[in-house]
This record gives C-alpha cells, structure tokens and sequence, in this order.
C-alpha cells in the first residue's frame, strides 16, 4: 500500500473547481453542521459546487450524505453554519424560492402507488404550478424511457421502474441544480447505465448535479469532482487528480525469483524514499520521481541478477482513495 | 401571502383519486353512513302519535345526533391517516421539496377529507328527511322540520367535519404511529357533539339564535384551526422524528 500524505495537502483543492472561477455557485456551504438529536449527522462542511458541474459526495453508511442533501434542500435547518443554493441563502424565509429551482430525488422515489406513473407526475406539475404540463409531463417520461408505462399503476412497478418515475418527476420543473441521492441503488447493471447515461445527458444541458453514492466506479465515471464525507469532510478534489494528491508516487517491482537482499538493491537507488513486500512477492516503492528513479532500479535489479518482471508506476483508483480515507476512519462504523 | 389554488387543489384531486382506489376506506364511507341512517329510522318509526312526550322528543333528538355522528366519523378516519400516512408511505418528503407551503398542503388534505364527507352526510341526512316526511307521523316530522333542527343538522355538519378534520390532521401531524393516530383522532372529533348532545336532549333549549351562535364559533374555531395546525406542523419532525436541534 503506497503511503498517504498527511497534512494539509489533504484538502489543498478545498477551492478548486471546474469551470471559471468567482462565478456564482450552485451551492455554497460554510461550516455547515447538521445535529439531529444527541447525534451529529456531518460536522462543519465547507465547500463549493459550481454551476454545470456533477459534483460526486461520497462516504460509507451514516456518513451524513442524505442529511446534507435534505439540510441543501431545506427540509432540515442547519444546526450551525451557512449556506447558499442556487445563489439563494438558505434559511425558512427563502425555503419556497429554493424549491422552486431545485429537485431532489430521495433514496426511496415515494410515490402514491395507487395513481398511475401519469398520475403522479401531474399531481407535481401541479405543485410546480407548470406551464405546459402536459407536454413537461411527456419530456419527462420520455427522458426516463417510460413513456410506454404512463398509465401503470405506481404501485405495480418494479424497483427499478419506480427509480425511474423518481427520476422523471425531479425532471420536471427544470431544476437548476439536481439532488440525486443514490440514484442507482438497487438498480441491475443495464438500468444503472441508463440512468448514467441520463446523468451525462442532463450535464450536457446545463444541469448541476449533486450526486450521492456508494459506488465509486460510478463517482469516477460520472463526476467532475467528488468529496469524501464521513460526518465531516474528508478530501474534496477533482476526481482525476484525487489519486495523484493524496499518494506519493510509487513504483511497483515485480521479479521472477525471490531478491536475496532487496534493501541491499533498494535502499541504494537514490530518490527511493521506502519500500515494502507486498503478500504476492512483488515490491512497492515509493519514489521521488517516477522518470529518474524506475530506470535506475531496473538497472540496479539486473546488475543484482534478478529476472525482472514488470516494473511500473503504481495506480490507485478512487477506490483506493476512498478506503484510505474511510479505512483509516473506522470503516464508517461509528 | 397568496394562496395557490392549484397547489391545494393537486393534493387534493391526488388524495381523493387515492381514495377511491382504496377498498377499505370505501367500504367504510359506505358503511358507516348506511348504519347511521338506519338506527335514526328505527327510532323515529318506533315513536307513534301526533302529540310527543318530552321523552319522545329526546328519542328524535337523539336519532338526530347520531346522523352528526358521520360528519364526525368519517373525516376522522380520513384525516388521522393523512400526514402519518403520507411519512410512512415515504410520500411526504417529495411532497414538501415542492414550493408548496405548509398551509397549502393542509387545506388540501383538509378538503379531501371534507368533500366526501359533506355528500355523505348531506345525502344521508336527505334520505333520512324524505322518510320522515313520507312515512313518518306528523307529530315526528314535525319535531324533525322545525327550523332550528334543521339549522342544526345543515350548518353542524360542514363545521363538525371541519372541527374533525382539523383536530385528527394536528394528531396526524404529530404521531409516529398510524394506529395510535386513529385511536387519539376519534376521541378528539368528539367534544363538539357534546353541545350538540345537549340541544339534543333538550337540555339546552336549541333556539335558531343559540344554534347560530355556537355554529358562529365553530366557525372561527374552523378557521383558527387551520392556522394553528399549519404552526404546529413541524416537517423536520415528521422527517426525523427529532425536533431541530
Ligand atoms: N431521523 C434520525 N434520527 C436520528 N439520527 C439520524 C436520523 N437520520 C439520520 N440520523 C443519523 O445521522 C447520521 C447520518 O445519516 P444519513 O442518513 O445522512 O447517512 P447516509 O450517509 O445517507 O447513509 P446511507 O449511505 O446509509 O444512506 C447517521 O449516524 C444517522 O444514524
Ligand atoms: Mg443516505
């Protein structure tokens, strides 16, 4: 396991974010803390979503990600803190002007199982006092490929359907910025990627989206940048540079036979800061420099009379990144 | 603040549809009334003669009351499951990420529950009056048709439901547990018939005036009513259970 940096490095990308900066954001927290009785759900959350962005916020079961998307969407009042949605401060006088541009689609869809998927979507239309219900009504179902299930009664869908009237009825009022909490929970392989496919879709129109998961494959494949939450902020960061800021650079070894003394080979290359063995023989290092360091090993390893195997750059996925973080915090069990 | 009629009015077109597709409060809005109708009926035909004693009089008071018993019933069982239900079913919180306000999304479950309820009652009432007047001696429908009985029967049946409705929504609003709802909502319909049992009786004299009267405050209790339980509803509650902290 390559080593992970400490220190303030840590949440060094706090402020950067895709897109122009200084524009106004999506969302805006300052030391946002939500307590729901004895217990703290998140802890003094700091940080920014800018507009068109799909903004992944991740962490294990109880981390505090659906409080803080019903705390965002004004259903909870923040314990302690600050913050602003759409550009609107959140607190009860502005709560209706919030709603109105924003959606939520909850964990569990909650639709009235005895009116049908039309049914259901008109009634929010309604609340949404929408012009062109009708036709809002149809973009959303289409938008969702369930056109064909209009007239179903709710309470007959499968899970995934039901995910999906969800999804439909968070689309239609246009929402300016999307809550999706775990989206695709439940959901087979196929659904799931038609609901990515959508999520890719609503980014390309404009649509900021606040996506909370436990699937960091999805996190990685979705998102301009994640956060890593458990109860307070972990690391924020764009996703592609999650791995590169948090490990040191590390080089993996692999020979054919055993090395006879390998801190003898190692330790005499400069720019190797520590190594270690991994289970499957093969060794870890961690460099100064990928470039100048790999080289000289190779060279050092063959003078040695080892086989070489394989020598490369070690990657870490977001996974590795998560476990890190939420690893070292317990596991998330609190 | 302006009120949004098409906001009220969705929840409550989603409410009553909800309704009707639901076999078990159907079979109770049938029901109820038809064994309502039924006990007043055998009471009035068991009284014979033109000239009624006062106890007679009390009997056709009585068989009155009981019809009040299904504006204050049927509403009850309606509205005690209306906001607990809703949290359970997981329905309430997409409800309240809408623009809708609290007071909004009250009346409209209010007057889901009021709708029904009034063609119930109303109708139940008319079938009631059309046997007395057909069937029934003249010295009944006589007590029957006097005009602060009439009062009574017409304008108590709106307000009851109403007092009914508001009272079993506040309970609604602040249980976490449907059956414990039920059970609190029905006793709490009641208080009102109280009054009405003793005009009644008798024993309040139930003069036009007096009967207006306690109509007038049931009306603003009515009207306060809503604005109280659109203050007391607490939607954090309801989501966590938790009062914010
Ligand atoms: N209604 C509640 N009453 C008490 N504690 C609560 C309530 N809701 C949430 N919590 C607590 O707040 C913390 C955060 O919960 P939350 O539901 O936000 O987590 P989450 O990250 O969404 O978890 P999951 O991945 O399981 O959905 C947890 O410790 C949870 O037990
Ligand atoms: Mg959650």
């Amino acid at each position: 396991m390559a080593a992970l940096k400490r220190g303030p490095d840590r949440l060094a990308d706090q402020s950067g974010s895709v897109g122009d900066k200084d524009e106004e954001y999506a969302i805006d927290a300052v030391h946002l803390t939500k307590k729901i009785g004895q217990r703290v759900a998140f802890d003094d959350l700091s940080f920014q979503v800018q507009y068109g962005e799909v903004f992944g916020f991740l962490g294990p079961n109880g981390a505090g990600k659906t409080t803080t998307v019903r705390t965002l969407g004004t259903l909870l009042a923040p314990t302690s803190g600050n913050a602003q949605v759409v550009g609107v401060d959140l607190n009860s006088h502005n709560s209706v002007e919030i709603r109105s541009k924003i959606s939520i689609m909850p964990e569990s869809p909650g639709l009235y199982n005895r009116l049908s998927v039309e049914e259901n979507l008109e009634c929010f239309a309604d609340l949404y006092m929408l012009k062109d219900t009708k036709e809002k009504i149809s973009n959303s179902l289409e938008a969702v490929n369930l056109t064909s299930r209009k007239n179903d009664l709710c309470g007959t869908l499968s899970k995934g359907l039901r995910q999906r009237v969800g999804l439909a009825r968070a689309l239609l009022n246009d929402p300016k910025l999307l809550f999706l909490d775990e989206p695709t929970s439940g959901l087979d392989p196929v659904a799931a990627l038609e609901v990515h496919e959508l999520i890719i879709k609503l980014k390309e129109r404009g649509v900021t989206i606040f996506l909370t998961t436990h699937r960091l494959d999805e996190a990685e494949k979705l998102c301009d940048r994640v956060a890593i939450l458990n109860t307070t902020l972990k690391m924020v960061g764009r996703t592609k540079d999650l791995e590169k800021e948090m490990f040191t650079k590390s080089l993996t070894v692999k020979t054919l036979n055993e090395i006879d003394s390998p801190s003898g080979i190692f330790d005499s290359v400069d720019g190797v800061t520590s190594w270690e063995k991994g289970s499957d023989g093969s060794f870890s290092l961690n460099v100064t420099s990928i470039e100048s360091v790999a080289p000289n090993i190779a060279r050092a390893l063959v003078e040695a009379g080892c086989d070489v195997v394989f020598i490369g750059e070690a990657h870490h996925s977001l996974e590795d990144v998560y476990l890190e973080i939420v690893g070292t915090d317990g596991g998330g069990i609190k | 603040m302006k009120l949004h009629w098409r906001r009220i009015y969705a929840i409550t077109k989603k409410e009553l549809r909800d309704f009707r597709r639901n076999r078990f409060i159907v079979a109770t809005m049938l029901m109820l009334p038809l064994i309502f109708v039924l006990i007043p009926l055998v009471g009035i035909f068991s009284v014979k003669g033109t000239v009624l004693t006062h106890l007679e009089q009390t009997k056709l008071g009585i068989s009155l009351l009981y019809m009040l018993l299904v504006p204050t019933l049927v509403p009850a069982a309606l509205s005690a499951y209306s906001i607990v239900g809703e949290r359970d079913q997981g329905t309430l919180e997409p409800i309240l990420i809408t623009p809708i306000r609290r007071d909004e999304f009250l009346l409209g479950k209010a007057l889901a529950a009021f709708m029904p309820t009034i063609a119930i009652a109303y109708f139940v009432y008319a079938i009631f009056l059309a046997a007395t007047g057909l069937f029934g001696q003249s010295g009944v429908a006589n007590v029957i048709f006097q005009s602060s009985r009439l009062i009574i029967q017409l304008l108590y049946t709106p307000l009851l439901a109403g007092w009914s409705i508001w009272a079993c929504i506040a309970i609604s609003s602040r249980s976490s547990d449907v059956r414990v709802a039920q059970q609190l909502s029905t006793l709490a319909s009641l208080p009102p018939l109280v009054v009405v049992a003793l005009f009644a009786t008798n024993a309040i004299t139930p003069t036009p005036v007096l009967a207006l009267g306690f109509g007038a405050i049931l009306f603003v209790i009515n009207v306060l009513g809503w604005k109280l339980v659109s203050g007391i509803f607490n939607g954090e509650k309801m989501i966590t259970g938790k009062n914010n902290t």
